[in-house]
């Protein structure tokens, strides 16, 4: 029976380091849709009553099981880590692709989502948009910039973990290397928190 | 037994996420119900205090807060202090125009 060794600590403290950099990094993600969400809360003060109408138009079904569909791959997200560490590569490598595979489907619906806005004639700069009024343009304009770079933070993510994926399987990630998943891992449950806000302000305030 | 002992401890963490992630769902399928009545004026401030509540375990569980040395504490402390004085400025700056 194969022994499973404790996690060397003459590594704890890269480890640590290695953590705190990627900490830092999501502080400057976080002011970076810190300033977006200050721009929604001054323009959503300012045309309450447009922002309303226009969350309308969103579909809270939809925004609802995207939701459901993050807060489920950073389940399998943290326990692929918890099984590399405990030397199940295997069972890791299944959730790892999971957590792949949740944010895939999470982002095929944005395109339907996408697709329907735009079918409608909604989209940046469109005739259809021009013509409404001030605080619908600004609603729309917000919403396609903030789940955007949203959406491509998640494509981001789903290719990292794929890598890390890759890594599991040649062997060069295990219990005693797990680091570069564990900070994998942050930058996911860091876009999944985004989400978190992203979905009462644009779905649930009608 | 070292074996079995693990082997319990993992089990121990691997149900600490599960339960996380129920409270997750859970706190979502409040926002949405809460959503449903319309309290217009409170209505941004409940959902804000979910979305809030639902980070925080996020944060602590999925992201191992709990376990992180004091220091790291501190520095997320000082990244989201920093975030709410830039949000406060913005906000007397618009209140008070």
């Amino acid at each position: 029976m194969e022994k499973i060794e404790p996690i060397q600590t003459g590594h704890a403290r890269d480890i640590e380091g290695a953590k705190m950099g990627m900490w830092v990094f999501l502080f400057t993600e976080m002011l970076l849709f810190g300033g977006l969400f200050l721009l929604y809360s001054v323009y959503r003060s300012k045309y309450s009553a447009e922002f309303h109408g226009s969350a309308a138009e969103l579909d809270i079904v939809l925004g609802t099981v995207n939701t459901l569909i993050l807060l489920t791959s950073s389940l399998t997200m943290v326990l692929s880590l918890s099984a590399l560490q405990k030397g199940q590569r295997g069972l890791s490598l299944l959730l790892q692709s999971a957590t792949v595979l949740l944010g895939v489907i999470f982002l095929v619906n944005k395109y339907f989502e996408w697709s329907a806005h735009i079918h409608q004639g909604i989209y940046p700069d469109s005739p259809v948009l021009l013509a409404m009024k001030r605080g619908n343009i600004i609603f729309f304009s917000l919403y396609f910039v903030m789940t955007g770079i949203h959406g491509l933070h998640v494509l981001i993510g789903a290719g990292v973990i794929a890598g890390m994926a890759v890594f599991t399987l040649q062997g060069k990630l295990g219990p005693d290397n797990f680091v570069m998943l564990e900070n994998s891992g942050l930058y996911w449950h860091f876009v999944d928190i985004i989400w978190i806000y992203l979905f009462p302000l644009f779905y649930l305030i009608v | 037994m070292s074996a079995g002992q693990e082997t319990q401890v993992a089990v121990a963490r691997y149900r600490i996420y599960v339960y996380a992630w129920l409270s997750l769902i859970a706190l979502t399928a409040l926002t949405v119900s809460v959503a449903r009545l319309h309290l217009t004026t409170y209505a941004i401030l409940i959902a804000i205090l979910i979305a809030t509540t639902k980070a925080s375990v996020v944060v602590t569980f999925f992201m191992h807060l709990r376990k992180e040395p004091l220091i790291l504490k501190l520095m997320l402390f000082v990244a989201l202090l920093a975030f709410t004085l830039i949000a406060l400025l913005t906000f007397s700056d618009v209140w008070y125009r």
